[in-house]
């Protein structure tokens, strides 16, 4: 959509004058940014072959040009699916270029983030990026480029295949760029944990500039199945959308059309719209006028039969995976984890995903730590403003047995085709109230888990409390009433304790 | 008076005392041998189960019973710092050693049975007391003491180390103090035809000073204001076994009245013990109607003084007409006064004038 409304300018072009939309404001973010983009992308490539991955990231001083702000060299290696060597220049020489514009679930969400990193570190170094990438043929394919930018294409210094042996597969990708490490380690420390936490069956590596090695190992080699890719649902369809599949379809009536192009359109489906909305099923959809388009539009939102979408193009994590890296990471005492059922908002299909873990290793800081997910990746940024930390807060936390002072952390986890983002920064997820709601009832869930835990502890607490008291007492009522009636040998008590035992339970 | 009579008593009160202490024991042991949890049964002594008998002239307990049970949670603890009190007080018993309140306390500690504070030690021995139906004094535990004894009365000791011998009750001026060895202690021999038990110590000291334990032919006692059990006690025995009258002087207040009715009549907070009572004791002053005939000079009634009064008004110990009368008067002239009040009249007044009408008048 984007490609086709800034096609007078060069794309490349566009976001080099707005790289804010991407999340490369200043030094810091840039290199936060920068990591996050190409690990995701790194993620996501080897997840689409369904193995499990192996990440390795390298990020090392390359020259002081200032103190505060210093030229980085970053080096990211995975085990993914390798880029086909025809597509290797424009998969990261060509902005807008790419596999990620289809309604299926997704890490990356322009299809930009790696280019953008490339984009950036070219713009501050003026340095070509190095790609080295194998789908595990024979050949390793090197490429040398630059981005450039006027013109939105890659231009390619140099090019070398090399014979691959080991049969290796993946991708390195390697360009320098400008930033401030040290403002912006603990994001990128607390990215990679969070990031382990929803991705227990990844191992990821992390070398920092001073040489220190951090290491997320995975716990589990399990994998959630792949998001399937659908067609639009009705629903969330907008003219542009129709307006494209226009453009392209072979099918020369309204009812084919539909059934074919659309989620949740059959042929009982397909007549009884076009009953509701008054237009012939024999219609050409080319020959619609853009005013008929629009009320198409309109028409489709308007009906109310359509099924809501299937979640089979969505892959949630899933409550044993969810546990596994939650477990992971924070080592909790307790933990409760709750896959919602699929649920829809303006057409686009959600899943909420929550857990709530409780002591082991999660500090106690007089608020609950807050951990939220959209699509497998961890949001930083403007907690307080999102739509998890406003049910947290309007939870009537008493009613559950907990209190603010008590280790707790909670995760919210969402995916979708669409995640609803407030701003385009993507760092927050809007109130919107089908949102609210799945995130509210996934809340109370764990939270009612979490409550039974605590009530369960209580008593077992309790139980033994009851029994060290008899234990201690027993004792010295069995002597003294012994030396009170001059016997010779205490009375044996063995079977009320035993009794305490049973009756505590 | 009969010595020997009365050793005898006092030996097998104390046998009586060892036995019962020991069958406690015995009754715990076997239930717990027998596989139950030991629980011991005793006499309520909340509020509702007080009530005031007419006939023994005191407060007793009503039939309403309350079990202390080890299985109770929230029993076990007092049932074995009870069981330990009772180890302690037949120990004590039977070497006779005699202990305070507060040693009680301390000598807990050494056990791992630390009371939580000195409340709670006395809780529990009237706990103690109550299922036994015996005073703390039988099985030797004591309070501080702080009330004495002044007069020609001679005792024989029966404590160790002092038994057999004897002291006359007037070879110190500041009285005897009435602690554990005279109130174990028999009488021998005495001239005085009375009693008088005097609230205050000032008083008390004018009066052996103006020698009205000759005069009057009397022993005086000392009760520092509220009479301790073992003052009480010691009254009724001078009273039984001498046989002879008890008279009370208290400050012209309700405060001083209900001293005197509690060395007559007991008071709520024994209504489990016995044998605290001098139900023939008199009252003999300060009363209200003697600030109005002696023109004292007074306070006046507060607040407190006016409710008390009122609360005595309605008490069922009070309801002879003497005290009737006297409660209505309070309320009626609102003021009060002290013993030493008479002092306005001269040092000596309250001896040479006050004493004997009022002895004559309540006679």
């Amino acid at each position: 959509m984007a490609r086709t409304t800034f096609e007078e300018i060069s794309a490349a072009d566009f976001f080099y004058r707005n790289r804010d939309i991407a999340g490369f404001t200043n030094p810091t973010r840039a290199i936060f940014a920068a990591v996050r983009e190409l690990v995701e992308n790194s993620l996501d490539a080897a997840e689409s072959l369904k193995v499990p991955p192996d990440i390795y990231v390298r990020l090392s001083y390359a020259n002081e040009t200032d103190k505060e702000t210093n030229v980085f060299r970053l080096m990211i290696k995975d085990n993914g699916i390798g880029v086909p060597p025809r597509h290797i220049p424009s998969a990261f020489g060509q902005v807008l270029y790419g596999s990620k514009y289809k309604p299926k679930q997704q890490r990356g969400t322009f299809g930009l983030g790696g280019k953008m990193a490339i984009l950036y570190g070219q713009i501050t170094t003026h340095q070509p990026a190095r790609i080295i990438s194998s789908t595990g043929m024979s050949k390793i394919y090197s490429y040398k480029l630059r981005i450039d930018i006027q013109r939105n294409r890659p231009l390619i210094l140099d090019r070398k295949v090399l014979i691959n042996k080991e049969r290796w597969r993946g991708t390195i990708v390697e360009f320098s760029l400008e930033g401030d490490y040290s403002r912006a380690m603990p994001k990128i420390l607390e990215y990679f944990k969070q990031t382990a936490m929803v991705n227990p069956y990844a191992n990821l590596t992390f070398v920092d500039p001073k040489g220190r090695l951090y290491k997320f190992a995975r716990a589990t080699e399990e994998m959630p199945d792949p998001p399937k890719e659908t067609l639009p649902h009705p629903y969330g369809v907008d003219v542009e959308l129709l307006q494209r599949l226009i453009h392209v379809t072979t099918f020369r009536n309204m009812s084919d059309f539909l059934k074919n192009h659309f989620h949740r359109i059959g042929e009982i489906t397909a007549r009884k719209f076009l009953e509701f909305s008054n237009i012939s099923p024999s219609k050409n959809p080319k020959r619609l006028s853009h005013e008929e388009v629009v009320r198409l539009m309109r028409m489709l939102k308007e009906f109310r039969e359509f099924l809501p979408p299937n979640a089979s193009c969505l892959s949630p994590l899933g409550e044993k995976l969810l546990k596994t890296g939650i477990s992971k990471e924070l080592e909790p005492e307790f933990i409760a984890v709750h896959q919602r059922r699929p649920s829809t908002y303006a057409g686009h299909p959600f899943i909420v995903e929550m857990a709530i873990a409780y002591g082991g290793e999660i500090p106690r800081k007089g608020s609950f730590l807050i951990y939220r997910f959209a699509n497998r990746i961890p949001l930083l940024y403007d907690e307080a403003s999102d739509v998890s930390t406003i049910v947290m807060n309007s939870m009537n936390w008493r009613r559950y047995k907990v209190t603010p002072d008590m280790p707790i952390a909670i995760a919210t986890h969402i995916c979708s085709t669409k995640i609803p983002y407030k701003t385009v920064g993507k760092e927050f997820i809007a109130d919107r109230p089908e949102v609210r709601r799945e995130i509210a009832n996934g809340l109370r869930e764990v939270a009612r888990r979490l409550q039974r835990f605590l009530t369960r502890r209580e008593h077992v607490s309790r139980d033994r409390k009851r029994l060290d008291i008899f234990s201690k007492y027993l004792p010295k009522i069995a002597e003294f009433s012994t030396q009170l009636a001059g016997k010779e040998k205490n009375p044996d008590i063995k079977k009320l304790l035993r009794s305490v035992k049973r009756f505590g339970t | 008076m009969e010595r020997s009579k009365h050793k005898s008593i006092m030996i097998e009160r104390k046998k009586e005392v060892i036995a019962s202490l020991e069958n406690l024991g015995l009754q715990i042991y076997e239930q717990i041998d027998d596989g139950y949890f030991p629980s011991i049964e005793m006499p309520s002594r909340s509020t509702e189960n007080i009530r005031y008998d007419p006939q023994v002239r005191q407060y007793i307990l009503g039939d309403r019973k309350v079990r202390r049970h080890t299985r109770n949670i929230r029993h076990i603890r007092p049932f074995t710092q009870l069981v330990w009190t009772a180890l302690f007080s037949r120990e004590l018993t039977s070497h006779r050693k005699t202990s305070t309140l507060r040693d009680v306390y301390y000598s807990a500690q050494a056990y791992e049975m630390k009371f939580t504070d000195q409340q709670e030690s006395n809780n529990i021995i009237t706990d103690l007391e109550t299922v036994l139906g015996l005073s703390r004094e039988d099985f030797n535990i004591f309070p501080e003491e702080r009330s004495a004894v002044f007069g020609d009365l001679t005792i024989e000791y029966t404590v160790p180390g002092y038994e057999g011998k004897t002291l006359n009750l007037t070879s110190h001026p500041d009285g005897v103090m009435i602690g554990p060895a005279l109130t174990s202690s028999e009488f021998v021999s005495t001239t005085a035809d009375k009693v008088i038990a005097i609230e205050k110590g000032g008083l008390f000291t004018r009066f052996v000073e103006e020698n009205v334990h000759k005069k009057f032919n009397s022993l005086l006692v000392l009760t520092a204001g509220q009479a301790p059990r073992a003052t009480r006690h010691f009254i009724r025995r001078l009273s039984r076994e001498l046989d002879i009258p008890v008279y009370i002087f208290t400050d012209g207040d309700p405060w001083g009245m209900h001293i005197a009715m509690v060395i007559i009549s007991g008071s709520a907070n024994a209504a489990h013990l016995r044998e605290l009572t001098t139900p023939d004791a008199i009252w003999s002053g300060v009363w209200a109607t003697d600030i109005v005939d002696y023109k004292l000079p007074t306070d006046p009634l507060d607040e407190v003084d006016v409710k008390r009064l009122y609360e005595l008004q309605r008490d069922p110990r009070y309801k002879d007409p003497l005290w009737q009368r006297e409660i209505k008067t309070f309320l009626k002239i609102r003021k009060k006064a002290e013993q030493e009040a008479f002092s306005r009249y001269g040092l000596t007044y309250i001896v040479d004038e006050y004493l004997p009408t009022k002895l004559e008048e309540t006679k």
